[in-house]
């Protein structure tokens, strides 16, 4: 789950985390009110969206008088901001995030990610702010400066003052990054995070360490412990088939094709996508319907799937293990006559009863095709759905 | 011969009472599996299944010499699952659960590397000897007592596998889930070993998919510590960035962990890669020459 920076910097408030004063606005009259409360002469509006790569997009602006904050809000409130990380539509803009300007001397970056391959949290580090970690991991490695977590000791001073002796700081800006870094990882350990960026971490005019943006990302295998975090979703930033798809326990990600795809098993679904496209067919979704396969979740899986309007074809591939693939028939049967689907439906059943399942479609006289095997199946879909490129 | 569990090995199940638990316990002993006994806290001294229950897996192991536990509770309650079962002195312990939050199985890996216990999972179908013994949620009937070893971090993608090297006529030696969680017990590397040093396993399937980096370590053991025939095949080609694909660890992170770059690294290292998945048993008779 993914945060917006002013929740993430609240969060960090929380932990101690130098942050700036900001006011987070739905209108623009609020946008008005939130500078006039946070006062000075200087402030920054951001808008609030779940997408790096806002201030290239337009969606940061540092203005100095009230009528540009109007502006700004008036400008995006209600609209969607499309930035190199979203898709061509973009993400809609709810809320503007008012904050006082910061004056920047130096600009550095400051992130904590689990690393797969240490199996630690890892804390990184480099001169190079606002630039993205993965532009500089490629071009300049070298520069990218890394303290792992002991999951026994948890953070250490010593790591946060390493690090700030070869990022250049001086003075009581090196105690002011240990406090940073490691109040950064109780964070990411106390709220189960799954990545936490500070891109740029400034140093101030005066001379302080400073968070000047803040992202968080949860693991949502975490969020029943973490009621606050969770709290704080903001489904209108999420895929909305992505989420019905989720409130059914089922796994759904939108593709660009035209085969739609159910299948039992996230590595099986996603085998069976690129099994279409080898047979010169386009897949239009991953979507896992799960190892039950109940009826209920084949409907909803239909629903789901044929919302997508580019869908010409339905491609079911079920290997049953547990769960009989007669019983599955049943259910793709009852949702098939319940939903109303009028695209081609294509079927392979393998293991637990598989004959007995495809039987059953055969006999239902409804017009689903059955299929011998895997490469039978993705043949005949990409042929109902209008053939190959 | 086979890996990790066979014809002997004394199995308990924590979560022995629950649906999943029993459900799954059921199947496994009749399929000939040394299921004996479980845990449940609070139900000690009870039977069920014909099996002693116990409250505590020290009790369990020291009631039934088990050198093996299965867990099947619910995903919030793992980490402490493990950690009991590690604690007990148990030598293999398999986790079906899905869900595990990653900084619990951060402190569970410290845990167990520190030990030298094996954990196999989470978010896996477990573990199976074929004939012998079977540990987890996978459908018995589709094994053939052989000599494939597979290793695979998906379920139902190890059980097309299975199928296809069944049908071949081939058989398995054992067959091991390492689940789909980026942060597993047990590595490719690991059972890869594992494999080489087994006289029953003669040729290798390994199925991945995209997400970190094991496929390619993988690769890079193969390349000097494996001398059997090794078949890979990649699920995610089409993946796109940024999305996690089902499995928690299944996800294209700042453009890497594609299939491509599996593919490459393993084809690098002589391993035989398929790109369709109904391709990997014509691909393990390809590679040995079995009619």
């Amino acid at each position: 789950m993914n945060l917006h920076e002013y929740q993430a910097k609240a969060l960090f408030r929380n932990f101690g985390l130098p942050v700036s004063q900001g006011i987070a606005v739905d209108t623009p009259g609020d946008a008005v009110e939130a500078a006039k409360e946070l006062g000075g002469d200087r402030w920054v509006c951001k808008v609030q969206v779940h997408a790096g790569g806002r201030g290239k997009a337009g969606g940061v602006r540092l203005v100095d008088d009230l009528d540009g904050v109007r502006d700004f809000a008036t400008k995006w409130l209600g609209k969607r901001l499309v930035t190199v990380q979203t898709d061509a539509d973009g993400q809609p803009v709810a809320k503007i995030f008012v904050e006082e300007a910061a004056s920047i001397d130096r600009e550095l970056y400051l992130g904590a990610v689990v690393d797969r391959g240490s199996r630690r949290v890892v804390v990184m580090a480099s001169t190079e702010g606002g630039v993205e970690i993965e532009q500089v991991a490629a071009e300049t490695p070298e520069k990218i400066l890394r303290a792992s977590i002991d999951p026994a000791t948890g953070p250490q001073p010593f790591q946060g003052r390493r690090i700030a002796f070869s990022l250049g700081l001086e003075g009581k800006q090196v105690n002011q990054f240990a406090d940073v870094f490691v109040n950064l990882v109780r964070l990411f350990q106390d709220l189960d995070c799954s990545l936490v960026e500070v891109n740029p971490l400034v140093v101030t005019g005066d001379g302080d360490v400073h968070c000047l943006d803040a992202k968080m990302n949860i693991d949502n295998n975490a969020l029943y412990r973490q009621p606050a975090v969770a709290a704080l979703r903001d489904p209108t930033q999420e895929d909305e088939r992505e989420a019905q798809a989720d409130e059914f326990g089922l796994n759904y990600v939108a593709l660009d094709g035209n085969i739609g795809c159910m299948v039992n098993g996230a590595g099986l679904a996603m085998g069976t996508m690129d099994l279409v496209k080898l047979h010169g067919g386009n897949p239009a979704n991953f979507l896992d319907v799960g190892g039950g396969a109940t009826e209920e979740a084949v409907a909803e899986a239909f629903k789901i799937i044929l919302s997508d309007d580019a869908v010409k074809a339905v491609l079911i591939n079920i290997f049953g293990g547990i769960v009989s693939c007669k019983v599955i028939a049943e259910g793709i049967i009852a949702a098939v006559q319940q939903v109303g689907v009028e695209v081609p439906v294509i079927v392979r059943f393998e293991g637990n009863n598989a004959a007995a399942g495809l039987a059953a479609l055969e006999e239902s006289g409804l017009a689903i095709a059955t299929a011998a095997s895997l490469e039978d199946a993705a043949t005949k879909a990409v042929a109902a759905a209008g053939g190959g490129p | 011969m086979s890996i990790l569990v066979g014809r002997d090995t004394r199995v308990i199940c924590q979560g022995f009472t629950g649906s999943q638990g029993t459900l799954h316990s059921e199947q496994a002993i009749a399929y000939g599996t040394q299921l004996v006994g479980g845990v449940t806290p609070g139900k000690g001294g009870s039977t069920h299944l014909d099996r002693p229950v116990f409250d505590t897996v020290s009790d369990a192991v020291a009631a039934t010499d088990a050198t093996v536990s299965v867990i099947y509770v619910p995903a919030r309650f793992c980490k402490d699952s493990i950690l009991e079962a590690i604690d007990a002195g148990i030598e293999l312990i398999v986790c079906i659960t899905e869900g595990i939050p990653t900084l619990d199985m951060l402190i569970v890996k410290d845990r167990l590397d520190t030990l030298g216990t094996r954990l196999i999972g989470p978010n896996c179908p477990g573990v199976i000897t074929p004939g012998e013994c079977k540990i987890g949620i996978m459908p018995g009937d589709i094994h053939l007592p052989g000599k494939v070893g597979v290793v695979s971090r998906s379920g139902t993608l190890t059980y097309e596998a299975v199928k296809q090297t069944t049908d071949k006529g081939f058989g398995q030696s054992t067959c091991v889930g390492i689940g789909g969680d980026p942060i597993p017990g047990t590595h490719f590397t690991d059972v890869l070993a594992l494999f080489e040093n087994d006289p029953a396993t003669e040729a290798i399937v390994l199925v991945g998919e995209i997400g970190g980096t094991a496929e390619e370590e993988a690769a890079a053991f193969i390349a000097d510590n494996v001398t059997k025939p090794v078949v890979a095949y990649i699920a995610g080609v089409t993946a796109p960035p940024g999305k996690r694909m089902g499995h928690a660890g299944a996800i294209i992170a700042g453009g890497k962990g594609t299939a491509a770059e599996k593919y490459e690294a393993l084809e690098e290292a002589g391993v035989k890669t398929v790109k369709s998945l109904a391709e990997i048993g014509n691909a393990i008779g390809e590679v040995t020459g079995w009619p």
